[in-house]
């Protein structure tokens, strides 16, 4: 075919390996292609099937000059964070792990006692985080509980990421245990001030020198230059690009993405989120300019039921669908009806999962009048709402779906963009963007504003 | 350990309690509190018990200097050292200091009110922070910074 030489970008998802392949010099998607996920046997055999189906696609004659992957198999980046107090630097530790792209399987506060210590090793994570004191302050439990992951039968690597005066000397006494810690820059240096940037780097080292390889996946690294990030993390990159743009190529402005999934349900704001109004109380945290929350009881798949109970239960033919959809999780609906159904799950678990990571306002009445409080992040001038995953950008409802992260009048409290533009991810390749950004940051922007098309858009009455 | 500790400035919090939002007073003894070397831990305004007793476990603080200013101090402190307590820093410093009760009563009464409560100084509208700033130095103990 005398081809050009394409890039390609590879994501192993937990059920299927997605493969895009990207012409850079007419910044076009030539070929989006999917099999199966085999992590079981070989992860080479699900992109092996991948790919010759990319190759009835393009045909035989092309190149691969760049072939970068990010992967979700295999059960993700498995997390377990430590902090001290839940609100405070346990919190921090959280949203650390979860902007890395991890899937944080359990978070824990205070002096860990042995129960705890013993869930720890039960959940198997694949990496730990270790926080705990501002700089300067509390010392004891960082401490206490370096010696307590110290003596427990776990091969996991563990980033310490606290009170920075004690942080070496926690590494040390992991170190003296047999463990392998890094330190990081503290997740909360200063009391209500968040720095996730440093631990994320460091999350993000070690996926690539040590889980890729823990998980059977290294394998996969023969074809791909490497696994590079966990999926999410490719996601969330390409959010911060889309929004942000890069020199010489603007970007949208602030944004939220949601992601709809067979099992989580992941929402991505890049957004500085301060009060819109004058005169409010802020409380708790500063939460990250980018910053990402799953929600693991939202699926709408593996989930459903939680689902379907938030919805405050569903007539019968509908339980039919969903028990259809629970028993075979890679179903993709073929009739009306269960479009209907899966499109009914997803606005629930849009729904539930904006308003869990929007901030919220609350009002107490004084003696000279109201008195707002602002938690969280104020998403109410937020331009654009882009939606992604397979449930949503295949479904003829995505639209009335992704409404469902909008402001609500009824519901004032909740902080949620209020009159966004909504855009889809046409392609559905996201990750691919992420991980082209690696590469050619200008060029992931320009393509990201090609392929994240507003829903509006041709119907005649866009604004 | 106690020898890196003593290279560290002392951390205090400060805050007003309760539903009060008079701030200026609050960020006035603030500012005197840097100016005497201590790393400040400041709350703001409408500072409810356990955001004191949370911020003081994470950042292991000395003290805690609560301000109220619009009358209901009394009813907002109560039960403050219990906080404390509780969460394993029942030793810890408490200061109270501003508008503390409502219309003209008797200094000595209210103190006593004030300590009988839990906290180890209160202090009398309109006093003078460089006291206020003494006598925390010397009631903290250990490393004074200058002498
Ligand atoms: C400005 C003001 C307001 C502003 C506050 C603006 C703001 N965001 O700060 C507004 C208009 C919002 C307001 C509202 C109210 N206010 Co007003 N307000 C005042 C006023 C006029 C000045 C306060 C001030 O800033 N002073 C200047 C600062 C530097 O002084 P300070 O606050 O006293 O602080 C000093 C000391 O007290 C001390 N200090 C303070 N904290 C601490 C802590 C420690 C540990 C120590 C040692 C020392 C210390 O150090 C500071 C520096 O020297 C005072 C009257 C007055 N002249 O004091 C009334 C006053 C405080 N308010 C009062 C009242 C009743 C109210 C309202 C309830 C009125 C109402 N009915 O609506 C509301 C309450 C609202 C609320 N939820 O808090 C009363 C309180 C009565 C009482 N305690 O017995 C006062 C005293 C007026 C009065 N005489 O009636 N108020």
């Amino acid at each position: 075919m005398g081809d050009r030489d394409l890039w390609l970008f590879i994501d192993f998802g937990s059920t299927f390996t997605k493969v895009v392949a990207v012409d850079p010099a007419t910044e076009t998607i030539r070929a989006r292609v999917q099999a199966p996920t085999t992590v079981a046997t070989d992860i080479t055999e699900g992109l092996g099937a991948a790919l010759r189906a990319l190759e009835r696609e393009v045909g035989t004659g092309a190149t691969y000059a760049r072939k970068l992957a990010c992967s979700s198999a295999a059960g993700g980046l498995r997390m377990v964070t430590v902090g001290l107090v839940p609100e405070l630097t346990s919190e921090a530790a959280r949203l650390a792990a979860l902007g890395a792209g991890a899937k944080v399987v359990g978070t824990f506060s205070y002096k860990l006692p042995a129960s705890d210590l013993a869930r720890i090793k039960d959940l198997g994570p694949d990496l730990i985080l270790l926080a705990g004191g501002t700089d300067g302050g509390n010392e004891e439990v960082i401490l206490h509980n370096a010696r307590g992951l110290a003596e427990l039968d776990l091969a996991a690597p563990l980033i310490v990421a606290g009170n920075r005066v004690v942080a070496d000397e926690a590494a040390a006494i992991l170190r003296a245990g047999g463990k392998e810690p890094v330190v990081a820059d503290n997740v909360m240096p200063e009391f209500g001030r968040l720095s996730v940037e440093p631990v994320r780097e460091r999350i993000r080292e070690i996926f690539i020198s040590h889980i890729v390889k823990a998980k059977g996946l290294q394998a996969a690294e023969r074809f791909v230059e490497g696994i590079v990030m966990p999926t999410p993390n490719a996601v969330l990159n390409a959010a911060v690009l889309l929004a942000d743009g890069c020199p010489g190529e603007p970007g949208l402005g602030e944004l939220v993405v949601l992601d709809v999934g067979g099992a989580t349900t992941d929402v991505h704001s890049v957004a500085r989120g301060a009060p819109t109004d004058a005169g409010v109380v802020v409380k708790g945290l500063q939460e990250p300019y980018a910053k990402r929350t799953v929600e693991g009881d939202l699926g709408v798949r593996y989930n459903l039921w939680n689902v379907v109970e938030a919805m405050g239960g569903a007539p019968h033919a509908f339980r039919a669908i969903a028990e259809r959809f629970a028993r075979d999780v890679a179903t993709t609906p073929q009739t009306a009806e269960e479009a209907a159904v899966d499109a009914a799950l997803a606005t629930v678990a849009v729904g539930q999962a904006m308003r869990r990571h929007a901030g919220s306002v609350e009002v107490f009445y004084s003696a000279q009048g109201p008195i707002s409080v602002v938690r969280g992040k104020d998403l109410r001038g937020v331009s654009v709402i882009l939606g992604t995953g397979g449930p949503l950008v295949f479904s003829p409802r995505r639209e009335a779906i992704l409404r469902q992260a909008c402001y609500d009048p009824a519901e004032q409290a909740s902080l949620r963009p209020v009159d966004p533009r909504l855009y889809i991810d046409s392609a559905y390749t996201m990750f691919a963007f992420g991980l082209l950004g690696e590469l050619d940051a200008k060029l992931a922007v320009r393509m990201l504003k090609r392929y994240c098309r507003p829903m509006d858009e041709g119907t005649g009455h866009g604004r | 350990m106690r020898a890196r500790r003593r290279a560290e400035t002392r951390t205090v919090v400060t805050g007003v309690i309760g539903a009060d939002c008079h701030i200026v007073g609050n960020r006035i003894l603030q500012m005197a509190l840097e100016e005497a070397g201590f790393k400040v831990v400041p709350l703001g305004i409408m500072v409810s018990q356990e955001e004191f007793v949370k911020a003081a476990v994470e950042t292991d603080a000395a003290a805690i200097l609560v301000s109220s200013l619009y009358g209901q101090g009394e009813l907002d402190c109560q039960g403050l050292r219990d906080k404390f307590e509780e969460a394993g820093l029942g030793r810890i410093h408490l200061v109270v200091g501003g508008n503390l009760v409502v219309g003209k009563q008797e200094w000595d009464e209210v103190e006593r009110r004030f300590l009988a409560m839990g906290f180890n100084r209160a202090y009398p509208p309109g006093v003078d922070l460089r006291r206020v700033i003494d006598e925390l130095r010397r009631d903290l103990g250990g490393p004074a910074r200058d002498g």
